[in-house]
């Protein structure tokens, strides 16, 4: 069975890496004791699946991993309590949100991914003048952004990419889901004060723009004080559906256990 | 000064986006418990001068941050030094220097305690102090400023930077930390502000058996010699000994291993077997200053490895000590973990400090069923002559009966350690080290076609409390051309990948070991033209060590590469490690007639002061040596120096007839 896992990434803990939460995420289903499937061979490794990483220092309300279960042991696993067991193991800031089984035979994390939402909390230009920039950047035929890949430089427009950037107005709530903002305690996260927060929905096929480059392109003084990822989508007939929401998975579930 | 207590996380939080690896600044470790931060506590802020990645695994730190945190009158937590880029941003800011756990400013603590287990971090410790907002030097401190101390190590001679440090602390800290802290919670309720209060509370911290105080004595020099190093005070002992646990059955720490969320050397759970080492190997100032040896019962340590790898999730445990498979409960622990009932599966089992020989691959095959990726030797000398010298005693034949079942179990990494510039060394011991790589590699190839392995030089640094205490140590020429005669004799051989040590690194390091107090200008003009992670090879500056000895007319030449006579005082002869130092002198002329000393565990006692001097003795978890290896086992001593049978005609196919 492969169990996919929706988690939080928030706070302090946000300033590791995505190697880093794979070692953390390893640890923590060993602590577990979780009848993780392995490798064979001479140097057998857990079979877990990373989606799209989250680049170090931004936090994300979305986040995905998928981890194998030994076939015959994986009906023991209780996935309702599964998510608070996993919690209390992991660091402070890092919260499972959901589990649920998936279809191995399904694309990978990594490629269902068609786009990701964002909540930006930006300072360097008053609220007014980031909606008119905003504008502006939408208005523009095609947006080249020139970046360093593999040693070279490499151009490329990301104007198709940019599927939504908007200001959200008046100084709004940080989302924090409850069990999120209770892992958290006094280190729950509040948007910078003075920050304009903008929402944003870049796509991560070709490639995943990052929130940062849409700001580099507006105006090289914005600085982007917070960065949330909100959700990861992909494409089911047709239609975007937010990956890894409860209810598809556990129609999956049902559709497992059943077989 | 007012000193802000709160945390800086808010003013830091923004900074840590800007900077490489920012997750060494976050602490969030698993193990770290609540802190009660009462101000009635001693506020300890263990410090290890150098990256977070290196200094999260010390075990030393680990241990004392446990018991201090136990203690009801003792808070502690941590700090690393930043690495430039942050260090940069923090000046910019005006921020200090923090603690991970809490982000506490350092002067928001009592005291400061570095952990010094390298000569070349000594820049990093004034780089830790000028950023957390702390005058250098111990005299310019006043009555609101933390005390600064360091144990480790290096402390065997502090002089180089007794200027910077209000008290040093010698041997094993589990014990004598508590007794610091009793009394610095006495000086601090009683909140004196008189100009000698900070005087009163060092002549008492002096008295504290294992504490040293550098202020209470002065270095009397006649000339370029140093004559005495003598008490000022009364309250200050002539002779300052170390502290020795008796029984590490009653220290079962770390009890809570930290976890680091981000990557570090030696990400493992650690498990201490014994302390102390009495091979008496002639280099190695850890085996001298460590004695005697106590081991942890083998229950104990199952225990611990149980417990411990259910806690913290990690799939390897490392089973420490000086040389692991000299640990006589070895075969006990073993079994526990081989037949799964002290750890899961896929565990696999580390003993860094291997010995040389067969058994001791044997144990470690036993045991490293997953990833079984390489294995380091260090048989330290080329020739058998150089190894009586350095008392290194292992045969040829043992080396490559524990490369053949090393290859043949499995292995096809093998890293060999060897020392240069070591006492007496002639080209002839210098070559030796090619053909042992030789023989190795054509060992290897009888299991695997491309069987390489690689060879790692180091240059050798004569260290205090050890019988080499004397010698003057090869010049950074002199250590560049031999690695020149290696890199020429190798050159053909692919099999052989050679590494070295910088020797411009090496004389440093001498430097510092050996050193007196009339350096501490030196490391402090260093530090000051920038000449912080000395022990980064991408930072280390030799041209900024060479003009400040030059600034302070010191002689490189009369502090490192001069050999010593057997009436110079040493500059850490009011400090004791327990060694007698007749003991060491007899030490270093058998040494020069080329005369090994066999284990003196197992063998009648040589007097060398550490077991009588402390009234204990050798702790063993077992009566009976453990099997393998040509020293203190009652094997023949006189062997060695001769090539296995099998290698001299050179008829080796390349496809490796002899595979086992």
């Amino acid at each position: 069975m492969r169990l996919r896992l929706r988690f939080a990434k928030v706070g302090k803990v946000r300033f590791t890496s995505h190697r880093d939460v794979a070692r953390i995420v390893e640890r923590t289903l060993r602590r577990a004791d979780l009848p993780v499937a392995f490798t064979e061979g001479f140097s057998p490794r857990p079979k877990l699946h990373f989606g799209l990483a989250l680049p170090t220092a931004y936090e994300s309300l979305g986040e995905f991993i998928e981890v194998d279960l030994r076939p015959d042991d994986a009906a023991d696993v209780d996935l309702d309590t599964l998510p608070a067991r996993l919690s209390d193991l992991l660091p402070p800031g890092m919260v499972v949100t959901d589990a649920g089984a998936v279809d191995r035979s399904g694309p990978s994390l990594q490629q269902a991914v068609v786009a990701c939402s964002w909540w930006v909390a930006v300072v360097g230009q008053d609220e007014a003048a980031l909606v008119a920039s905003l504008d502006d950047l939408l208005a523009r035929p095609e947006v080249m952004v020139t970046r360093e890949r593999k040693g070279k430089q490499v151009t490329d427009d990301i104007r198709p990419s940019i599927e939504r950037v908007a200001v959200v107005p008046g100084a709004p709530a940080w989302p924090l889901p409850a069990v999120v903002a209770a892992d958290l305690g006094e280190d729950a996260v509040v948007p910078p004060a003075g920050a304009v927060v903008v929402e944003m929905v870049l796509a991560a096929q070709p490639r995943a723009v990052r929130p940062a480059e849409v700001l580099a392109v507006v105006d090289p003084a914005l600085e982007e004080r917070r960065v949330v990822r909100q959700s990861q989508w992909m494409v089911l007939d047709g239609a975007r559906h937010e990956l890894g929401s409860a209810a598809a998975t556990r129609a999956v579930l049902a559709e497992v256990r059943a077989s | 000064m007012p000193v802000v207590m709160e945390s800086i996380w808010p003013q830091l939080e923004h900074l840590l986006a800007k900077v490489t690896k920012p997750a060494r600044y976050i602490g969030l470790e698993d193990g770290v418990t609540d802190l009660d931060h009462d101000p009635r506590r001693v506020a300890w802020l263990l410090l290890y001068p150098d990256t977070y990645e290196i200094g999260l695994p010390n075990q030393g730190l680990q241990i004392l941050r446990e018991i201090l945190n136990e203690r009801p009158d003792a808070v502690a937590e941590r700090a690393y030094t930043p690495w430039t880029d942050l260090a940069a941003l923090l000046r910019a800011e005006g921020l200090p220097l923090f603690s991970v756990e809490t982000h506490r400013p350092a002067r928001a603590f009592d005291v400061l305690a570095f952990n010094l287990s390298a000569e070349l971090v000594y820049t990093n410790v004034l780089e830790c102090l000028d950023l957390g907002g702390i005058p250098l030097r111990s005299a310019d401190r006043g009555p609101d400023d933390p005390y600064i101390c360091a144990g480790g190590h290096c402390t065997y001679n502090p002089e180089p930077i007794a200027d910077f440090l209000d008290f040093v602390v010698l041997g094993d800290g589990e014990e004598v930390v508590g007794e610091i802290t009793e009394v610095l919670a006495e000086a601090k309720a009683d909140r004196s502000t008189a100009p000698d209060a900070r005087q009163g509370v060092l002549r008492r911290l002096a008295q504290i058996t294992g504490v040293y105080v550098p202020s209470l004595y002065e270095a009397v020099y006649e000339g370029e010699a140093l004559v005495a190093v003598r008490p000022l005070v009364p309250e200050a002992p002539a002779l300052v000994e170390k502290r020795t646990l008796a029984d590490l059955a009653d220290w079962p720490y770390p009890k809570r291993q930290l976890v680091p969320l981000t990557e570090v050397v030696h990400d493992r759970l650690n498990v201490e077997v014994f302390r102390g080492c009495t091979r008496g190997c002639r280099f190695c100032q850890a085996g001298m200053i460590t004695r005697p040896v106590r081991e942890r019962p083998a229950e104990q340590v199952r225990t611990m490895v149980a417990e411990g790898l259910r806690r913290t999730g990690y799939d390897e445990v490392a089973l420490t000590s000086l040389s692991t498979a000299d640990y006589s409960g070895i075969a006990d622990v073993v079994d526990g973990i081989v037949t799964g009932t002290d750890a899961g599966d896929l565990v696999s089992v580390s003993l860094p400090s291997l010995r040389v020989d067969a058994f001791t691959v044997d144990i470690a095959a036993k045991i490293q069923r997953a990833r079984r990726t390489g294995l380091t030797f260090a048989p330290e000398a080329g020739t058998w002559r150089m190894r009586q010298v350095i008392n290194k005693l292992i045969s040829e034949q043992d080396l490559y009966s524990a490369v053949d079942s090393a290859y043949s179990q499995g292995w096809r990494r093998m890293k060999l350690y060897f020392l240069t510039g070591l006492p007496t060394e002639t080209d002839e011991d210098t070559l030796g080290i090619a053909e042992l790589a030789r023989n190795v590699v054509e060992i290897g190839r009888r299991h695997h076609r491309s069987a390489s392995i690689t060879v790692s030089v180091g240059g050798y640094v004569p260290k205090p409390f050890t019988p080499f205490q004397w010698f003057g140590q090869n010049t950074p020429d002199e250590l560049r051309r031999k690695i020149g005669l290696l890199r020429d004799e190798l050159r053909r051989d692919r099999g052989v990948q050679l590494k070295w040590h910088d020797p411009r690194a090496t004389f440093v390091e001498g430097l510092m070991s050996r050193g007196d107090r009339r350096l501490a200008p030196v490391v402090e003009q260093v530090w000051r033209r920038g000449g912080v992670f000395q022990e980064w090879s991408e930072h280390f500056a030799e041209q900024l060590w060479v003009e400040a000895l030059a600034d302070h007319g010191l002689s490189p030449d009369w502090y490192v590469h001069r050999h010593r006579t057997e009436d110079e005082v040493l500059p850490w002869d009011h400090l004791s490690a327990g060694l007698h130092k007749d003991f060491l002198w007899q030490d270093w002329l058998d040494a020069l007639a080329e005369h090994g000393l066999p284990d003196c565990r197992w063998t009648p006692c040589y007097d060398c002061g550490a077991c009588t001097g402390y009234g204990i003795e050798h702790v063993v978890a077992s009566a009976v040596a453990p099997a393998g290896g040509s020293q203190g086992t009652g094997q023949d001593l006189g062997r060695g120096g001769e090539v296995p049978v099998s290698l001299i005609p050179k008829a080796l196919s390349a496809t490796g007839a002899g595979q086992a």
